[in-house]
């Protein structure tokens, strides 16, 4: 690598194909998320948003194209290492281990070597201040939260990782606009302690507001990529590939 | 008609320790389908290799306790050597795969067993043979003994999967194996550690009913061949279900053989299998269907 450290993406894709089965789902997808950096990635339904998120995490290996991570390429690396070098994912349905109880489910991405006890309790009391909900549940089993609960729960989850970014897949789906607010000020959150953020969401302004870039995907492949601050909610550009 | 209470005692205590026992050999089986959708029908050889393995540590030690443990060792690990190289591979393919590849490993297991040690039944020695008596009966202390060994090891496997860092990975990729994975647990390395767990527990099955029944190469196939309805009748993939039908079928065999031959009261569970795959498919011991 002949780039200088401090220019180099935390997360790059480069021209991925993926497909499931026969379908060919992403058609060369390319896209950088650098270090700290909080991206939005826009698009209808459809368009390959969760596959790429599931692409880079290594639940689905794409045909064609690489994917590295602090420059070293991890496009076929299983899951379990992708999620151990510091990638956190919250899927779009959240993935609660039901069965679970809400620190079990923490517990999943906390009990990993190397973490001292007082680095686990200082990674739950965070989560537990931030979302005093779960601290109240923590014996309770996961399938019995709320859905607010439960997208809380799976962003914690994913933050016992201690990971350097985080793929979040449309985290406000379905929620009360209270709730959508705390997404919000978590993402603020994440971001403030120098976590990455890739956000699949449809929720235009909140997007704007907590992305800086925004990449707009349409057909399998991104179609464009703007600064946030250079879009409003009524830009022709959103008009274009969201259609609202 | 008089009801013999004497015989349903007798038969109470025996149908607890023969369900104990299933419970033990169910529980490893239940387990490996719960996590990997694998029905293990190389379950049974695994259990009658234990006893081999038992057998063999015995005649060269003397030592019953020291041949139990070197025959869980041994066939969990076995188990472990058997999952990587059969059915890691064929993990994600259609379940007729795997269910194929384990009868071949049940066949291979099961006439090597065959060639090596022929087809003389063989006979493990009780650890002690004291007894106590029961009504009319001298009652071994041993069968009481199993019975309280298998819950023992049944209630070490509840704790490890309720506390342990391990159990809790083994639960999650159980619930939800791509999740699993996305949270940094090696799946393919804990469907390997749960199969050997399954091994080891049917070989410790093996060991402790060896002295109840001769040790043969054919010994595996009417204890599987229980232990699978045990595990369709508790629900496919659940522990405790599976924990509850062994007594449940245990005792309903032990009760119908006061009045018919053993032989026969073995209908007893197949028709228990039939009315609940006929009327509850996800199994008699599960809360709610889902």
């Amino acid at each position: 690598m002949s780039a200088p450290q401090t220019s180099q993406p935390l997360v790059s894709v480069q021209g991925i194909h993926t497909y499931y089965g026969k379908s060919h789902i992403l058609h060369g997808v390319s896209l950088d998320v650098g270090p700290g950096e909080v991206v939005g990635l826009l698009g209808r339904n459809g368009v390959g948003k969760s596959t790429t998120l599931k692409s880079i995490m290594g639940l689905v290996n794409p045909s064609e194209g690489t994917i590295a991570f602090q420059g070293q390429p991890i496009t076929r690396e299983p899951p379990h290492k992708v999620a151990r070098i510091g990638i956190g994912y919250v899927p779009e349905d959240r993935r609660i281990f039901k069965l679970l109880t809400v620190m079990e489910n923490l517990r999943t991405g906390l009990d990993r070597a190397g973490v001292t006890e007082t680095r686990k309790r200082e990674l739950l009391d965070k989560v537990f201040a931030f979302f005093p909900r779960l601290g109240e549940r923590r014996n309770q089993a996961g399938g019995t939260l709320s859905g607010g609960e439960q997208q809380m729960l799976a962003i914690s989850r994913a933050m016992m990782l201690e990971p350097k970014i985080i793929l979040l897949d449309e985290p406000t789906e379905g929620l009360m606009p209270r709730m959508v607010s705390q997404i919000r000020e978590i993402i603020g959150v994440l971001h403030g302690e120098g976590v990455a953020i890739l956000l699949v969401e449809q929720n235009v302004p909140l997007t704007l507001d907590a992305c800086k870039r925004i990449y707009f995907m349409e057909k399998g492949a991104v179609r464009h990529h703007a600064n946030a601050s250079e879009l409003s909610v009524n830009d022709p550009v959103i008009h274009q590939y969201l259609g609202v | 008609m008089d009801i013999p209470w004497d015989i349903i005692l007798i038969q109470t205590v025996n149908g607890l320790v023969t369900g104990m026992i299933l419970a033990l050999v169910a529980s490893g089986l239940t387990l490996i389908f719960g996590i990997m959708d694998v029905v293990n029908f190389a379950h049974g050889e695994l259990f009658m290799l234990g006893a081999y393995a038992g057998v063999i540590v015995i005649t060269a030690t003397g030592s019953f306790w020291l041949a139990l443990i070197a025959a869980v060792l041994f066939v969990a690990l076995l188990g472990a050597a058997l999952q990587i190289t059969t059915l890691r591979p064929l993990l994600g393919r259609d379940p007729l795969n795997t269910i194929l590849a384990t009868f071949g490993l049940s066949l291979v297991l099961q006439n090597y067993a065959l060639w090596q040690f022929g087809p003389v039944a063989r006979k493990i020695q009780e650890p002690f043979t004291g007894q106590f008596t029961l009504f009319y009966l001298q009652y071994p202390w041993y069968r009481i003994v199993i019975a309280v060994l298998s819950a023992a090891i049944i209630a070490g496997l509840y704790l490890f999967l309720k506390y342990s860092r391990y159990g809790i990975w083994i639960r999650a990729t159980t619930q939800d194996r791509v999740m699993a994975q996305a949270m940094g647990i090696p799946v393919p390395q804990v469907h390997t550690v749960v199969f050997a767990i399954g091994a080891g527990m049917a070989a410790a099955s093996g060991v402790l009913f060896g002295p109840l029944v001769g040790v043969n190469h054919a010994m595996g196939l009417d204890w599987v061949l229980k232990a699978f309805i045990v595990v369709v009748v508790g629900g496919m993939g659940n522990l405790g279900g599976s924990i509850l039908a062994a007594i449940f079928i245990s005792l309903l065999e032990a009760y119908a053989s006061i009045w018919v031959s053993p032989s026969q009261a073995i209908i007893v569970s197949s028709v228990v299998l039939i009315l609940t795959l006929l009327f509850r498919p996800t199994g008699l011991f599960v809360p709610t269907p889902k």
